[in-house]
């Protein structure tokens, strides 16, 4: 399918859930969706006949500055071979994404690293703990607005 | 201890003093298994893992975090070498042809066939140190040194070309930093007359060998759709009897025009996607590697090696999302720009990192002494998973 057809699709089945579609003049194909139904919308990517996108080929956290967080999907079908772009937008007062590890096994870590780096919570993630940082880090580091600590544990960071 | 007494009350005999529960064992960080860095929480009963959880983050780096501090998109590149340092050829060649991408650079034939050399060239050294390593977690000592004894030949290769053996700063955004010696061609062509030899001399020392069968048929077996659920790739999806490699799936470069094989794990000495199988993937695509080297070696066009760099990297404000098909896997680049000279932001997709998130899949109900075998199998290298 071109992207035109899945977003067609997709608007289709879902409605109001599909906010934006940029599809052409662009890199990589891209559709924004609301982040409470992310999940039910990845289902449907993974299980429609005509959709079958099997592999979540990278999930990232974006920080887009002005209190706005995100996350991007890239999502591919090995068996359809085409590709399409997910994202979602959220504020950084209520940064919530439904987390869809139930529907791609290897968004777990993934998403444990977005929330480790950005502070992204993904609702409904059985195991949402930091990944590369230790437990008791302050702060989320990739966030445009991180300022390194002085101290880590009473310790003076050197620089 | 009341309450184990009174369950067991009624067994006669001895066995009423035997009593099974769970203990937590801790791997690493300091273990010779772990390929560096990884701690291993093991849930087991007796010898028989229940659970497996990894805790990583000992060599986190901020790579992420320093590409957005750099103050061009050229600076990227010394640091990326060293995500997964024994294969940065493979590291480098990613992030070049994402940028190219993203600016609508064509560089030059030449450029393009050395690339794949060097990769191809990084694939082998990858592997030889996979399956040297792995032999040494199963107990086998030789076949390590010979696999180092090769992998040394072609360092030399890389030294001669760019004074570095392991950490190259090679594959710039539009070319190379230098051109290759003039006897490259005729350099690569003999190590790939060296080497064919070798592999056949691993497999008689190593991949036949029935201590290594019987330690490694049959366990740690990942099917194929679990492989894809969890994005596994590289040996690890191949191992699995999937038919996947960008290079063929999704073309980059000049590998449209080159010929070689996808060899698949068939399940050869026991079940399809264990051990074995992920482990003689990588011992075929050396052979594959081969071939590939001496194609393009055969093949090496003449040219200037620069004269596609531009003089300033400024993309255009936008994103890209870039995979290549390194030694370990899908390495994916996701890059945003902003219209200024550095990037917004940079996130790697590690197939380090997503292969190792398989391993409690593969482990549980194996044995301990197997949980080694299997994490082997995976070759990981904390480099790259944690960045």
């Amino acid at each position: 399918m071109i992207p035109q057809e899945i977003s067609e699709t997709l608007k289709a089945r879902f409605g109001e859930a599909i906010l934006e579609a940029k599809l052409e003049g662009v890199l990589n194909p891209s559709i924004r969706v609301a982040p409470e139904r992310v999940q039910d919308i990845a289902l449907f990517l993974r299980d429609d006949d005509h959709l079958l996108f099997d592999v979540l080929m990278c999930l990232s956290g974006v920080d887009y500055t002005a209190g706005k967080l995100g996350v991007v999907y890239h999502l591919d079908s090995m068996k359809r071979s085409h590709k399409i772009t997910l994202k979602v937008e959220v504020t950084c007062d209520n940064p919530r994404v439904a987390s869809v590890q139930s529907v791609w096994r290897t968004a777990n870590w993934h998403e444990r690293e977005a929330y480790d780096l950005f502070g992204i919570v993904f609702d409904g993630h059985p195991d949402l703990r930091r990944i590369l940082l230790p437990d008791d880090w302050e702060g989320h580091p990739l966030r445009k607005d991180y300022r390194v600590p002085e101290f880590y544990n009473g310790m003076k960071v050197p620089y | 201890m009341e309450e184990t007494l009174t369950q067991s009350a009624g067994v006669p005999g001895f066995a009423r003093a035997l009593k099974s529960e769970e203990i937590v064992i801790n791997m690493g960080p300091q273990h010779p298994s772990t390929h560096g860095v990884l701690r291993l929480s093991v849930i087991a009963d007796g010898e028989v893992v229940v659970d497996v959880i990894p805790h990583m983050g000992y060599l986190h780096r901020c790579f992420e975090k320093h590409c957005e501090h750099m103050t061009n998109y050229q600076q990227v590149i010394p640091y990326a070498d060293r995500m997964d340092y024994v294969a940065a050829m493979s590291n480098e060649f990613g992030f070049v042809v994402a940028m190219e991408k993203m600016l609508k650079i064509t560089v030059p034939e030449r450029v393009e066939y050395i690339r794949v050399i060097m990769a191809e060239f990084s694939r082998i050294v990858s592997h030889l140190i996979a399956i040297g390593t792995y032999g040494l977690d199963i107990g086998a000592f030789t076949p390590f040194l010979y696999c180092m004894r090769d992998r040394e030949r072609v360092l030399d290769i890389f030294e001669q070309t760019c004074g570095a053996r392991l950490l190259y700063n090679y594959m710039w955004v539009g070319g190379l930093s230098h051109d290759v010696q003039p006897n490259f061609a005729e350099r690569s062509k003999d190590f790939c007359t060296y080497f064919r030899p070798k592999i056949k001399e691993l497999n008689d020392l190593l991949s036949y060998n029935k201590i290594f069968i019987e330690r490694t048929a049959n366990v740690g077996v990942l099917p194929a759709d679990v492989a894809i659920n969890y994005a596994c790739s590289g040996p690890v999806l191949r191992g699995s009897g999937v038919k996947w490699d960008l290079r063929k799936n999704d073309p980059y470069s000049v590998y449209s025009a080159l010929e070689f094989e996808i060899p698949v794990g068939t399940g050869a000495m026991g079940k399809v996607g264990d051990c074995w199988d992920r482990y003689m993937v990588r011992v075929r695509e050396m052979e594959q590697s081969v071939n590939i080297i001496e194609q393009a070696a055969a093949k090496l066009p003449a040219g200037d090696v620069q004269s596609a760099i531009p003089k300033r990297i400024r993309p255009d404000a936008g994103d890209v999302y870039v995979r290549t098909e390194t030694p370990k896997g899908e390495l994916g680049y996701y890059i945003i720009a902003d219209g200024s000279a550095s990037p917004f932001r940079v996130k790697v997709k590690s197939p380090c990192f997503v292969n190792l998130s398989a391993l409690p899949a593969i482990s549980r109900g194996a044995m301990i002494s197997d949980l080694v075998a299997i994490l082997g199998s995976v070759d990981i290298v904390l480099g790259e998973v944690d960045r």
